[in-house]
């Protein structure tokens, strides 16, 4: 039990985090502060909602790179809603982004499905698709601070039991998908679907359907995730969160999710997230250049994809009688 | 052992006038664990002649065709080149001896041109090592001509049917001055006007001197082309000689008489009601007119030579392709089954042929792999209820005797035999009325084909319909009770008691 609990990727990485904050601690104490420690989960927040929804479809052998595209297009249009209609209450605009959100990702969803189109290109091409939407909508021109409401900028910075509520949306979001992957039928697809295609497709499982459903969720996170962004940053534009899709994978690697499919966790997006969010929060403080920063981001992707590799690695048929009992 | 080797080219020449073989196999012996496919087996190949390797699957000739181009090393016996042995440590090696082999799917590049395959690896060189474009097209036109095709060798391969990518292969076998061309089934996805040009090329081949190896199940084709036979069964040899002096009769003779040496389980046959009945199926390539009915207790055979559309029918059945029409009753209850998922519902289950792809998920523990048909049944309103799948479980994996540290292990990690039981129970769990099996002893040892021929007899004596789709002779005579033999996407004849013969499955199968 000890020896499958020290091989799981999940409790390696935490061991990982934990090593890389000891480290920082030992140059900078103040970083391991709990205060500042609740600091960097926030600041984390957005990237750990939008790993969870790329787990699920990376989960399905697909991928999602239109999620930064639609948190920016959501956002921008909560935005411009709350300029138009400042007495809008706050949680009709949650839902309006969520739905939004989910929309744009059935869209991925169902080209994937009913088309047959790689995910890759798919989302590739929605991912400039809803960035010129943007432009279109907002012609280019920004949403400042002033423009917005006080209620629309308030929610995810509102204190709950000592944590923004942002960080609370992230935390309700971990334990709902836990629930979602572990514990609902739709959750054992998922998993089956990346694990053997083929397989799914002979016990009854749609596997175009399921791969939908990834993306509706990826989707249904990014739109949730947009209106956060721009209230939390109060500001939106074409360009906010431009390139953050590869940050979110990143997480998602990290994490031990296989790119190959039916690999993954919520668990282990959540930590590789973290990961990310330490590293770009530790080293400024350290005094790092943040050029180091990139490198150093970059080598723990491939890193953690060199360890994940090995452990995935086929052990080799056991044809020797000698070697049954060893193995 | 250079004794063999003049033996057997005396005994050649005492023969016949023969010319010397170019290319022989000596008492040749290869062992698999738990398999001997190829014990003491001779074989020669003569200049200008095209012979015939005959025999059943399972019977050595692709065993032969890997030993012969390399791929597979002899454990024993000899491969004579010109009479004298040689090695051939990879199948760079046989290719430089001259030895080259034409696959059922030929083994080609899409995406390059017509010249580029024939050349690839050994492109004429120009200037500074580059290659010399001008001068491979050339080259490329003039092996092309030189076999009677009609293809521009600037085309991109992908862009040319199955016969012509077969004359590019030829065009390969020649560029690299083969002296012998194997031809595995090469006719297998042709048309008839197509299987004409390719007896053209044989002969244009046998002409300039080529020794053929040809393979085929096809016994029209084989007395057409081919000057002499070599016949294997199980592994050995058990005749070989001129084709002028045999007919069909003895070639099946030689093909199918064994000895009943594996024993099937002698079982208790309690055939009850009609469970399905299937009118009418039809699909616009595949498979035509389809229709057969099915009792409970009942093993029903599907034999036929490979690519009769046994299992391309079967998947329609279970809602996995979409395009076929046709009627399917269950217990005299019309049945729509659009899905794999309608199919299960209604008590139809499928183990397909290929259990790594499409049987077990490996990354998944034990009881989520045995449930996933079953989710409908273990969970509520789409929560998963972890007990009833560990009870459930637990029931079928103990009726198989499935040994396992715990149901939570992953798949991947145990052995073959038991990732079997796994799909099995799986099914089992299902509770199906009818079950189809798709070739479910291919590849597996003798010790574990007898176990899974035990299991479907308990299938069938406690009631379950089973559809066995098999291309092993013993085994569908061992186990069925009634036999469907499909031909050409055709049921070619419905055959059981007396009538259930080997000459008669081999005969309806190839159509003579």
């Amino acid at each position: 039990m000890l020896k499958r609990l020290l091989a799981s990727r999940e409790i390696l990485l935490l061991g990982a985090i934990m090593a890389l904050l000891a480290l920082i601690a030992t140059r900078f104490p103040g970083f391991v502060a709990p205060s500042n420690l609740a600091g960097v989960f926030n600041d984390t927040a957005p990237l750990i909602l939008l790993a969870i929804g790329q787990m699920i479809v990376i989960l399905t052998r697909c991928i999602d790179l239109s999620v930064a595209a639609n948190l920016a297009l959501t956002g921008m249009v909560v935005a411009m809603i709350n300029v138009a209609a400042p007495g809008m209450p706050i949680g009709v605009i949650l839902i309006v982004a969520i739905l939004l959100g989910t929309l744009l990702g059935m869209v991925n969803g169902l080209l994937v499905w009913k088309l047959d189109i790689p995910p890759i290109v798919v989302t590739l091409g929605t991912m400039t698709i809803f960035r010129g939407i943007i432009f279109l909508i907002s012609d280019g021109k920004w949403v400042n601070s002033h423009e917005m409401s006080a209620a629309f900028k308030a929610l995810p910075r509102t204190e709950l039991l000592g944590l923004p509520v942002l960080s609370w949306i992230a935390i309700a979001a971990v334990l709902i998908f836990a629930l979602v992957m572990r514990r609902t039928t739709l959750g054992r697809a998922f998993y089956a679907v990346g694990g053997s295609p083929h397989s799914a497709t002979y016990t009854g499982i749609n596997v175009g359907r399921t791969q939908f459903w990834a993306f509706t969720i990826s989707g249904a996170l990014a739109g949730l995730t947009g209106y956060l962004w721009v209230s939390r940053y109060a500001v939106a534009y074409v360009d906010i969160a431009g390139g953050f899709e590869l940050d979110v994978v990143a997480a998602c690697v990290i994490g031990g999710v296989s790119i190959a499919g039916g690999i993954g966790s919520v668990a282990g997006a959540l930590l590789g997230a973290l990961f990310l969010g330490v590293i770009k929060n530790a080293l400024p403080v350290v005094d790092i250049s943040p050029f180091w920063q990139l490198a150093i981001s970059g080598s723990a992707i491939i890193i953690a994809v060199a360890v994940n590799a090995r452990a995935n690695r086929e052990k080799g048929r056991i044809i020797l009688k000698s070697a049954e009992h060893a193995a | 052992m250079l004794m063999h080797a003049e033996t057997a080219a005396h005994a050649a020449r005492a023969a016949a006038p023969d010319p010397a073989p170019i290319l022989a196999l000596a008492k040749v012996t290869k062992e698999f664990p738990g398999v001997k496919a190829l014990s003491d087996v001779d074989l020669r190949l003569y200049p200008g002649q095209v012979t015939a390797l005959i025999g059943e699957n399972g019977a050595g000739k692709s065993t032969v065709v890997k030993t012969l181009t390399g791929i597979y090393q002899p454990d024993g016996g000899e491969i004579l080149v010109d009479g004298a042995p040689r090695r051939f440590a990879t199948a760079q090696d046989a290719a430089a001896a001259g030895i080259t082999a034409i696959h059922q799917e030929t083994v080609l590049f899409d995406e390059l041109s017509v010249a580029e395959n024939i050349f690839l690896g050994h492109a004429p060189r120009g200037r500074f090592g580059l290659i010399d474009w001008a001068e491979m097209e050339r080259c490329a036109e003039e092996i092309l001509v030189g076999i009677g095709a009609q293809i521009d060798p600037k085309v991109r391969l992908r862009d040319l049917g199955i016969a012509n990518r077969h004359l590019v292969a030829i065009a390969r076998a020649l560029s690299i001055d083969a002296r012998v061309v194997i031809m595995d089934e090469p006719t297998a996805a042709l048309s008839h006007k197509e299987i004409e040009e390719l007896y053209e090329l044989v002969e244009s081949l046998k002409a300039k001197g080529k020794a053929i190896l040809f393979i085929s199940h096809k016994f029209d084709e084989i007395f057409r082309i081919a000057d002499r036979f070599t016949v294997f069964r199980d592994g050995q040899l058990v005749g070989d000689g001129r084709m002028a002096d045999v007919t069909e009769a003895d070639l099946v003779k030689m093909m199918v008489g064994r000895d009943v040496s594996q024993i099937f389980p002698n079982r208790e046959r309690r055939i009850g009601e009609e469970v399905l009945q299937v009118v009418g199926y039809d699909h616009p390539t595949e498979f035509a007119d389809i229709g057969f009915t099915l009792r409970r207790g009942e093993i029903l055979g599907f034999y036929g030579l490979v690519g009769a559309g046994r299992s391309e029918f079967m998947q329609a059945l279970f809602g996995i392709t979409k395009t076929s029409k046709g009627i399917t009753k269950i217990d005299g209850r019309l049945s729509a089954i659009r899905s794999p998922a309608d199919a299960i519902e209604n008590g139809i289950v499928y183990v397909p042929e290929d259990r790594g792809r499409q049987g077990a998920i490996t990354d998944l523990p034990i009881f989520q792999n045995v449930t996933l048909p079953s989710l409908k049944r273990t969970s509520k309103n789409g929560f998963l209820r972890l007990a009833e799948e560990f009870r459930l479980t637990r029931e079928y994996t103990t009726r198989l005797d499935l040994r396992a540290a715990s149901l939570d292990t992953n798949v991947g990690s145990l052995s073959g035999g038991n990732q079997q039981k796994v799909v099995i129970a799986k099914w089992l769990a299902t509770q199906p009325k009818v079950i189809i099996l798709d070739e479910p002893t291919k590849g597996i040892d003798i010790g574990s084909k007898a176990a899974v021929h035990e299991f479907m007899a308990e299938l069938a004596a406690q009631g379950l319909a089973v559809i066995m789709v098999s291309s092993e002779i013993p085994e569908i005579l061992g186990m069925s009770d009634r036999v469907i033999v499909m031909r050409e996407g055709r049921i070619a004849a419905e055959l059981a008691g007396e009538d259930l013969t080997p000459e008669t499955l081999v005969r309806h199968a190839a159509g003579i």
